[in-house]
């Protein structure tokens, strides 16, 4: 039987805490669009996309008014098109990017991810011919996402294509200077990928995974803050508690518009991710959480401690909500996107090495962060081999979305709107990693992947 | 995954405001307008402001149920009201295992 609280505890999720579900993402593999002519393959795609989330954008629609809870994106998510597109050209690669535009167009997503390339290892001629053409495909569409995986644990770190990652990011920082180099925010490099990943701009549809799929994202900072806040000063177990509570009720709300999601379209249901996704709204903050726990300021000694506790509270909570959990699944702290982190970072109290350091204990990685313009390619492909190196180390998955913002320098400020919210431009370490970076080649697998 | 194992389907239908005469009556005369039947409702006036939750099986609506949403919805906008309609599963599912 319904309970009066309860459904007043719900209601006040929603309409005070920011409570909703931050994407539901259909997952479509391409595999079957393969064609040896360009033209051909762009209409496959096309077709395919178009008539498999025909009913994407109504049905989230739906299910949002029936249960009165906000989707706030529906998104798409495709095989990687290096892997479908192998054989083409840069000038087919970047048509396929306007066919992934105007398929996104026609269904009216919010986004479509799945830009990608894998390249852990090695790098193919298509992968090469793919990354060759990420500037250009980012500048010219406003939804399309692109990632592109550099290490994992058992492969170890590709360094040759950090470099070639560095001259992107500059070059997608260049093309879209006038829109404050927004394409880099479009761009993440990965180590140890998930395949099943709902969030952008990550997100792809992996090699393993079903013809078509749906993945669910949750958000919720603002609920566990609020929860945090009301808990008192209470001691860290019962913290931890409260936090697995609130993060079960999140997740079941996940599981509920996932499984219905799933039913309507007619499509298997893949996973729930558990991820604590912040917005720039006020309140909605994995910082605020932080700092609820006791931090005079995100950025504070103590913030790593507090981090991990958190997104292992989080787990623990959502992981029984659900009956498949994938994607990321950890806090996300992203800097432009999170009210909390801005603050701290304009204040001075939260630098590249602390969150540098709170990626070890949660996902995803350094997101979201504006750098000086003039920053150098060596020093952009430093800062990622570090951030890869953690994911690699400690085989979870780390990633970097950076934006070296044309024309701007530590004291300004990027604004990108809506969800990407605004970025202080953070200092970077001014001494140069050169001839490491130079050097190429790849950083072998640790001793630790070596499991069988 | 677990739904509610219940054999009606219910609809929460929240509604606050400033209190005035008829306000139950209003949200009633809609419910039977649309086929809801009301099985519970739980209702407080606190200085001036009416809160009530009401509990509406939701088998034998008459029109869709995102419809019956909106037009709840609007007389509640043309009453000076908030009406929130939402289906009984999301409670079920956030706070019953």
């Amino acid at each position: 039987m319904l309970d009066t609280r309860d459904i007043l505890e719900t209601i006040q999720m929603i309409r005070e805490e920011n409570l909703d579900i931050r994407t539901v993402t259909m997952g479509i593999s391409l595999f079957d669009c393969v064609s040896d002519d360009g033209n051909r393959l762009c209409d496959n795609i096309y077709d395919k996309i178009t008539r498999k989330a025909e009913h994407l954008v109504a049905t989230g629609q739906d299910i949002e008014k029936k249960y009165g809870i906000p989707i706030v994106n529906k998104r798409v998510s495709v095989t990687p098109i290096s892997l479908v597109a192998g054989n083409m050209s840069p000038d087919v690669f970047l048509k396929l990017a306007h066919t992934l535009q105007r398929a996104a167009d026609t269904v009216g997503i919010n986004f479509i991810g799945g830009y990608s390339a894998l390249v852990h290892k090695g790098m193919t001629q298509g992968d090469r011919n793919l990354i060759s053409v990420i500037p250009e495909a980012l500048a010219e569409t406003q939804m399309v996402c692109s990632s592109v995986n550099v290490a994992t644990t058992k492969a170890g770190i590709n360094m040759d294509a950090i470099r070639l990652m560095g001259s992107t990011i500059k070059r997608a920082a260049a093309l879209t200077a006038d829109r404050n180099s927004i394409g880099c925010a479009k761009l993440v490099v990965f180590a140890n990928v998930p395949e099943d990943n709902p969030f952008m701009a990550g997100a792809f549809h992996g090699v393993g995974e079903p013809d078509t799929v749906i993945n669910v994202g949750v958000s919720g900072p603002g609920v566990v803050s609020s929860a945090i806040a009301r808990a008192g000063d209470c001691d860290l177990s019962t913290l931890a508690d409260i936090i697995k509570k609130t993060a079960f009720k999140i997740t079941r709300v996940g599981q509920l518009v996932a499984s219905e999601a799933a039913d309507r379209l007619g499509v298997p249901f893949g996973i729930v991710d558990l991820s604590l996704a912040p917005t720039p709204a006020v309140g909605d903050s994995v910082a605020l959480i932080l700092e609820n726990m006791g931090l005079e300021s995100c950025g504070a000694h103590g913030t790593t401690a507090c981090l991990a506790m958190l997104n292992d509270a989080v787990k623990k909570g959502g992981v029984m909500a659900s009956s498949h959990v994938g994607g990321l699944s950890g806090a996300f702290i992203p800097v432009s996107e999170d009210a909390g982190m801005i603050t701290a970072a304009k204040r001075g109290a939260l630098s590249i090495e602390k969150l540098e350091a709170m990626t070890a204990v949660c996902s995803v990685g350094l997101d979201m962060i504006a750098v000086p313009g003039d920053t150098s390619e060596e020093v952009i492909c430093g800062l990622i081999a570090d951030e890869i190196s953690i994911g690699v180390v400690n085989t979870k998955t780390t990633a970097v979305r950076v934006i070296p913002a044309v024309g701007k320098t530590v004291g300004d400020e990027v604004d990108f709107g809506g969800l990407l919210g605004t970025a202080p431009i953070m200092a970077l370490r001014p001494y140069s990693p050169e001839r490491f970076i130079h050097r190429g080649g790849r950083i072998p697998a640790p001793i630790h992947s070596l499991k069988n | 995954m677990a739904r509610a194992t219940v054999t009606t389907m219910k609809a929460v239908i929240t509604v606050t405001g400033k209190d005035s005469v008829g306000i139950i009556a209003k949200v009633a005369t809609a419910c039977a307008e649309y086929g809801a039947n009301i099985v519970d409702i739980s209702q407080s006036v606190l200085s001036d402001y009416f809160a009530m939750i009401m509990l509406a099986d939701i088998d034998s609506l008459r029109v869709e149920f995102s419809e019956f949403v909106d037009k709840l919805e609007a007389m509640g906008k043309e009453n000076k009201l908030d009406i929130h309609t939402m289906h009984e599963d999301i409670f079920n599912t956030m706070h019953h295992i």
